[in-house]
């Protein structure tokens, strides 16, 4: 049988790692900064899905992430849906934030650049808005509960790292696909020069919305995960700006529009804000740290990590394989100077 | 019902003039530098602490401190544009610009919890909590006040930009950063000035949003950067003149609104800006190269 290479082992052992760690690890807490963790890697796997592919820079997904939440709450209040029967509502929480996606997209992807990202911003604040201000609806800015788990405590947190984990697994899948296809090409034709891409016959609108929905969808998937997991949902954290915003963060710092990168800045950042949440009690030092943080990606690793990496390291093969072909050179040249003239 | 539509008018105009001061500074910023400033939002919040700390700690009347605040904001706006936003290159200049600006109202917004803490304050003074009658109702001093400034402040960013060499710079960088240095402009001079100018302007309008508001505290600026990227947008990116239409428009039509549905007041801001994108894109006074990818 063919060794794998350690491009296809990395996966493999990464999950295998993933599957053990609740085993390993059994600390509640631990478990449930890895579940959140996990949450971080949906929401900014998908958001690369989006952005980081086709180049607009969206930072309103937090609408996706509050939609699905309250739709999986309103439904489980209105259908009396309790306990474990409430994982039923997770595709309904997907389809809720897909359905908002569509009038978004429709009317956000008509502009670029600047104007894109703050209508997207615009956007978020008439969800958040509307989420604290429909009261008879949304409950105001009490929010809604999630249906009771009469689960035991300590199999809680295992259980919804699993949940997260399976959800991680299937986007991180669903992104390499894409990449690969036809369509993957025609957001990254999109991304470097739209107006071209557009004269070469991609059809723009519909390719751009088409990864705006399924960005959405999923986003919203890891939202009513999160919502489940919290048991809770207020207009300030499902709908909170400080998320759309890290999870752009996340998919910068290991590198846009790479697979691996978003997986990797959010195993990096989601932990590191929780460690320096529980730490300083000041959360305000946290939130000082955490801008510098952003600040210290922006100005040292603008690329990301991925492909910054992949650079130096293709550059060091290079420098090697040019230096062993130089003493190559050192060695035959004896031998071709002794070649008759 | 003719009075509270007055009063509403009147507030929404006075209340445009501040908004415009700050909107005419973030459209500045994005012409020349090519970012959208969201830390803006966050410096008006910055200047309104400091003029807090001037008056209480030094007992400085409001006016006079700016005297000390503007000078003391003009200098951070340049350290943070020499520090974050002019390493800053590449294709993905756009996004980055975002992000760093981000992290620097996310690092301010933290030290001002730090120093200050969560608590609401106000700015005090004798022609705060005093008012006039007007059209039968009354109207603060502080109101009438910081309209006359927001009005003598923007007239001057006119002059200096339409009257001075330096505005010429300005102006040629805005239309186009490479002609502009072939001709000799020294355009990261420029932008240092010009995103100094943009932030020095957030410390008197922060000081009229901290006395006439409701109180703030560090999380006022999410708020305000969110209608002030509305306004800019709506305007037209780039476009200063837009800005000072659009900002006196959208405070009038949510302080009428304000009146039947408090609650959705805000909403409007958001819901005319994504009307109006629908029908042009570009924004109400807003170039076609703004939409250039």
């Amino acid at each position: 049988m063919r060794a794998l290479s350690p491009r296809g082992a990395f996966p493999v052992i990464a999950l295998a790692a993933a599957v053990v760690f609740p085993l390993v690890f059994t600390n509640q807490s631990v478990n449930s900064v890895a579940f959140q963790t996990l949450i971080f890697v949906v929401a900014a796997s998908a958001w690369n899905l989006f952005s980081g592919f086709s180049g607009y820079i969206a930072l309103g997904h937090a609408v996706f992430f509050g939609t699905a939440a309250y739709a999986a709450g309103l439904a489980a209040e209105h259908l009396q849906i309790t306990g474990g029967a409430e994982f039923a509502l997770l595709p309904l929480g997907a389809a809720a934030a897909a359905v908002v996606a569509v009038p978004f997209g429709l009317i956000a992807l008509r502009v670029r650049r600047h104007t894109f990202v703050v209508i997207t911003i615009a956007i978020f604040f008439i969800f958040q808005l509307a989420a604290s201000d429909l009261n008879s609806i949304t409950n105001g800015t009490s929010g809604l509960n999630a249906p009771f788990l009469l689960w035991d405590p300590i199999t809680f947190d295992q259980r919804f790292f699993y949940f997260a984990l399976a959800a991680a697994v299937a986007t991180i899948a669903l992104v390499w696909l894409i990449k690969g296809s036809r369509f993957g090409l025609q957001l990254r034709a999109i991304r470097d020069d739209e107006d071209r891409a557009a004269s070469l016959g991609v059809r723009a609108m519909p390719v751009k919305l088409t990864a705006f929905v399924i960005s959405g969808a999923i986003t919203g998937l890891a939202g009513v995960l999160w919502f489940f997991f919290i048991g809770q949902v207020q207009p300030s954290t499902g709908f909170d700006p400080l998320f759309d915003l890290t999870i752009a963060l996340m998919a910068f710092l290991g590198g846009l529009g790479t697979v691996s990168g978003p997986v990797l800045g959010a195993l990096i950042i989601a932990p590191a804000q929780q460690y320096l949440t529980i730490t300083f009690s000041n959360s305000y030092l946290s939130q000082i740290l955490l801008g510098a943080l952003f600040l210290a990606v922006v100005l040292f690793v603008p690329r990301g990590l991925i492909p910054t990496v992949a650079d130096r390291g293709s550059d060091w093969l290079e420098r090697r394989r040019s230096s062993r072909a130089g003493r190559d050179v050192d060695v035959e040249m004896p031998a071709s100077a002794r070649e008759p003239a | 019902m003719g009075t509270e539509l007055a009063r509403a008018v009147v507030n929404g105009i006075l209340g445009g003039g501040i908004y415009a001061l700050m909107a005419v500074g973030l459209t500045l910023i994005f012409g020349v530098l090519d970012i959208i400033n969201i830390a803006q939002g966050v410096m008006v919040v910055l200047g309104a602490y400091l003029s807090y700390a001037l008056s209480v700690h030094l007992h400085l009347d409001l006016f006079l401190g700016l005297l000390i605040t503007v000078p003391a904001m003009f200098v951070i706006g340049v350290i943070i544009q020499l520090a974050f936003i002019r390493p800053l290159h590449g294709s993905e200049r756009t996004s980055m610009s975002l992000l760093a600006s981000y992290a620097v109202a996310i690092v301010i917004e933290g030290a001002l919890y730090l120093f200050f803490g969560p608590n609401y304050v106000t700015l005090n003074a004798s022609y705060v909590t005093s008012s006039f009658g007007l059209f039968g109702f009354q109207l603060p001093f502080i109101d009438l006040y910081g309209f006359a400034m927001a009005v003598v402040l923007v007239a001057g960013l006119y002059l200096l930009l339409y009257r001075t060499r330096f505005g010429r710079s300005v102006r040629a960088t805005m239309q186009d950063r490479t002609a502009a240095m072939l001709i000799g402009v020294d355009v990261n001079r420029v932008a240092a000035l010009t995103y100094g100018i943009g932030v020095a302007v957030t410390a008197a309008g922060g000081m009229i949003f901290g006395a006439s508001g409701g109180g703030f505290n560090p999380n006022s600026g999410y708020d305000l950067i969110s209608r002030l990227l509305a306004i800019i947008i709506l305007a037209g990116l780039g476009s200063i003149g837009g800005a000072l239409v659009a900002s006196v428009f959208m405070l009038t039509v949510e302080s009428v609104v304000d009146i039947w549905q408090p609650n959705w007041s805000v909403a409007v801001f958001y819901a005319a800006l994504v009307i109006v994108l629908l029908v042009r894109p570009t924004g109400l006074f807003g170039r076609q190269a703004a939409r250039a990818q």
